[in-house]
């Protein structure tokens, strides 16, 4: 395939219901152009950003791979703009091969200001396409706005270990998530941390030790106590533990659990040597004796098991680091997902630091 | 076999993993890969890089090893090294070093002969090293990726040589395609596997079922209320399946000749997809229920006599043409193929499901090489609307609706409509409705391959082929096969590369239906 191509339509002072029948006219252009150009109809995603970091969504939107949502809706915001102006972006993937399709993907970026706010709703309804899921994504705040938005959205993505301090933003994950399905980028970067955990105790001679855990304790970079938290809340929520208070001094946090048959310790370590945001490593010990011990390293996680007769025992899984655009790509595509860990997760974290 | 220090509980709790909801990926156990016919062309361009995708996204066991079984005489390393050129060539994606480095450094390689005693003993060696080092039971996957005739051979050395069961590990075998060369072949290779292993312990291959497409038809019949009143013989008036190839034999003449187009895609690849299109909805989505209601559309179809034979059969052989803009050799000019060689390239069948749904309602197959392009679709055509008060003058008239499942290149469903032609007088033309999945989903469909191994390594089989499966395709095509290269077979008609096929495959067709075009 060659490169993208784009056709592009911009005004001043327009309106939505002109922004709309560009997209309209901009999409049979396309397909006149080469019938192999078809739309592609998967989501729609909102994001509402300030205007002096559009440029910096744009980057982060660029490296999400194939997880493109089918059609953006960029909502910039510059509280003193007056005019709404708009520019619309309709992207071929390329000139398709013969027996091939192209998909067409559509961006939209209109620009707002503060008086734009009352009717929002008004301004970004008409330009998302029907009956597809819509996202809802603002990484620069605005609740007010969020919160007027999820009328027209079925999830919103957010990033918990973006909020300074992790007890606001579990707090917020847990109303948020009474209204719409939170896609939250702390607890997918902590899925290969769960799936290597379940698939450590999933042998049937494992399970049993699941009742038996006294002990976890979770190393995660500084700023995402959050993620090391929702580690912890999922294998609360999972393996029905009671949770108490997490104490600490923002380095180190303990706190203890019961489970049916003992008491679990806590224990989550800030690991300042961890160059990017999510989990460094976690440790389970059981009652047998056994102790699991995971840890990020090159091409995979380094795995350490310590069965009950105190032998040791290392070795590598292998996989592939997503980085943080990958995380943002999954972040997209699981909006179309329903993962029902995440609530009792996320509110048992919030209920260890309330 | 070595006791393992850590031992096993004697009461094992089988208790559900609570930590596995949610995950998308299960987990799949400890696992052995031993692949024969190691250094292959299946092995490289397909089961290696597969290893690698699944390595790379994290989705291969906790505990994972690979042993290389070939004739070669060769060293660990340079095995290796193999298995790493091959991943770099034909892996899906460029490997990242620091995954490879992990995934190569858990491959060992054992040369010799199949039917060589040592080979077997030096592989329980291995697994046996694996399992104390690990310092628990490793599950054990048998890959056979060999020529067929060695499979027999594979299997009881693996059951003489008590690998074939594990006290406290799950033992599979992965069998791949073609499964037996007639139905009396499929049925010696049944008897004789399953003399050494369970039924449950066995997987055999048809890649097809791994495409995410063929899976998808069960998703389409079975997720939508909308098609399954009209799934039947009083509103579905014929079934065609077609698969399609623009390319020639290519390099795999030798194996292509001795099998041609019946067996090397109508046994197995297009009567699944024949399966899916008639089974009855399984009470649930697990791999027997499955497979009992595609064994019970096989069983429907009525086994074809000498006598039937050339009125529901067809098969030819491609001459020189044209394809791709380009003049293109004949099947007997290419290379590898005998100057003399009757083996078919093209094959079409005329078949009936003799049951309560589909009793009268043609199912007709083809399938060739050098035809006009690729395509693999199933197309269901519906009856006619039973009185017409449109005119049909000035236009292309009112046709019955049609539903065409694309399976590839561009995934997708279509339904044929009729619509007005705008203007003053009612006149009625054929529009389609069209859905592509590629324009509704964000994920990129895995490689058959990927999804296949992963199954067999948790044991999940709703995806691979039962030995009753087998046979039943076997006891529709055998006799075809045989009529062909019978005396009766009468001359082998030819067509022209890059055509839609032989004329005579027009001869299968009722006076009501007409092939769509390739």
């Amino acid at each position: 395939m060659a490169a993208t191509s784009d056709a592009v339509w911009s005004a001043h002072g327009t309106a939505p219901d002109e922004i709309e029948a560009a997209l309209r006219q901009l999409l049979v252009e396309r397909h006149a152009e080469n019938d192999k150009f078809v739309p592609a109809r998967v989501l729609n995603m909102i994001a509402f950003v300030d205007r002096q970091w559009t440029g910096e969504i744009a980057n982060r939107l660029s490296g999400v791979g194939r997880y493109h949502a089918s059609r953006l809706l960029v909502l910039a915001y510059e509280p003193r703009r007056e005019r709404l102006d708009a520019r619309v972006t309709i992207a071929a993937e390329g000139d398709p091969d013969a027996g091939e399709l192209a998909l067409l993907r559509e961006t939209v970026v209109v620009e707002i200001g503060k008086h734009h706010l009352d009717d929002l709703l008004t301004i970004a309804d008409p330009l998302v396409v029907t009956d597809l899921p819509t996202l809802l994504w603002s990484p620069h705040g605005h609740e007010d706005v969020v919160q007027e938005l999820l009328a027209l959205c079925q999830a919103v993505l957010v990033d918990s270990v973006d909020e300074p301090v992790a007890r606001e933003a579990l707090e917020r994950a847990c109303l948020l998530s009474d209204r719409a399905y939170v896609v939250d980028l702390a607890w997918l970067r902590s899925t290969p941390w769960r799936e290597r955990v379940a698939g450590a105790f999933d042998a049937p001679w494992l399970r049993g030790e699941l009742p038996g855990i006294t002990g976890v304790s979770v190393r995660h970079h500084p700023d995402s106590t959050v993620a090391a938290l929702l580690l912890i809340g999922w294998l609360a929520s999972r393996l029905r533990w009671t949770v108490g208070p997490l104490e600490g001094d923002g380095v180190t946090m303990t706190g203890r659990a019961r489970s049916e048959r003992q008491d679990v310790a806590l224990r989550l370590q800030a690991a300042p040597e961890l160059q990017v945001r999510g989990l460094e490593g976690v440790t389970i010990d059981t009652a047998s004796g056994r102790c699991l011990r995971l840890d990020r390293g090159r091409g995979g996680l380094r795995a350490s098991s310590r069965d009950a007769a105190g032998k040791t025992r290392e070795w590598t899984i292998p996989g592939a680091s997503r980085g943080e655009a990958g995380i943002l790509g999954e972040g997209i595509r699981q909006a179309l997902l329903r993962d029902a860990t995440y609530v009792p997760a996320v509110k048992t974290a919030y209920s260890m630091l309330s | 076999m070595v006791a393992i220090a850590t031992g096993v509980p004697a009461d094992p709790t089988e208790a559900e993993n609570p930590l596995t909801a949610g995950l998308e990926r299960l987990p799949v156990g400890p696992t052995t890969l031993v692949i024969f016919g190691a250094t292959g062309d299946l092995a490289r361009r397909k089961l290696l890089p597969a290893l690698y995708n699944l390595a790379h996204d994290g989705a291969l066991p906790q505990r994972f090893h690979l042993i290389g079984v070939s004739r070669k005489e060769k060293a660990h390393e340079d095995y290796r090294a193999e298995c790493e050129e091959a991943i770099r060539r034909f892996s899906r994606r460029a490997p990242d070093a620091d995954v490879l480095k992990g995934l190569l450094e858990n491959v060992k390689y054992v040369p010799g002969t199949f039917d060589n005693e040592s080979v077997y003993a030096k592989l329980g060696e291995l697994l046996d090293g694996f399992e104390k080092k690990a310092g628990e039971p490793l599950n054990r996957a048998f890959y056979l990726s060999t020529s067929p005739s060695f499979f027999p051979t594979i299997v009881e050395a693996l059951g003489s040589s008590k690998l074939a069961h594990h006290e406290h590990a799950e033992v599979r075998v992965i069998i791949e395609k073609p499964f037996g060369t007639t139905l009396q072949e499929a049925r010696e290779l049944n008897r004789r596997v399953l003399s050494i292993f369970d039924e449950t312990q066995v997987f055999r291959i048809d890649h097809y079922l791994g495409k995410e497409t063929v899976q998808n038809m069960m998703a389409f019949r079975f997720a939508n209320g909308m098609f399954e009143p009209l799934w039947n013989r009083n509103y579905i008036d014929s079934v065609q399946i077609t698969a399609a190839e623009d390319l020639g034999v290519g390099t795999r003449a030798g194996y292509y000749d001795s099998a041609g187009a019946l067996r090397d895609l109508i046994q197995n690849h297009m009567l699944q997809l024949l399966c899916h299109v008639a089974m009855e909805p399984p009470v649930s989505f697990t791999a027997e229920e499955v497979r009992n209601e595609k064994v019970k559309v096989l069983q429907s179809i009525p086994q074809p006599t000498p006598a039937e034979i050339p009125e529901m059969a067809v098969r030819a052989q491609y001459a020189a043409g044209h394809a791709g803009g380009e003049d293109v050799p004949g099947y007997l000019q290419e290379e590898g193929v005998p100057e003399d060689s009757t083996t078919e390239t093209y094959a079409a069948l005329r078949l009936e499901v003799d049951n309560w749904r589909w009793a009268g309602v043609p199912f007709y197959l083809r399938t060739g090489k050098r035809l006009a392009r690729k395509i693999t679709e199933i197309a269901v055509t519906l009856k006619p609307v039973p009185h017409l008060a449109f005119s049909q003058d000035g236009s292309l008239g009112v046709r019955p609706n049609q539903l065409v499942l694309t399976l590839q290149p561009n995934e997708g469903v279509s339904l044929r409509l009729g619509a007005k032609i705008p203007g003053t007088r009612m006149i009625i033309r054929p529009v389609n409705m069209e859905f592509l999945y590629g324009t509704a989903f964000l994920s990129q469909s895995p490689e058959a391959y990927e999804r296949l191994i992963t199954d067999a390594m948790r044991g999940d089989a709703t995806l691979f082929t039962r030995n009753d499966e087998v046979e039943a395709q076997w006891r529709i095509c055998d006799p075809i096969v045989k009529y062909w290269r019978g005396a009766k077979a009468g001359p082998l008609p030819q067509y022209p590369a890059g055509s839609q096929g032989p004329q005579e495959a027009a001869g299968l067709l009722r006076d009501s239906d007409q092939w769509r075009a390739i």
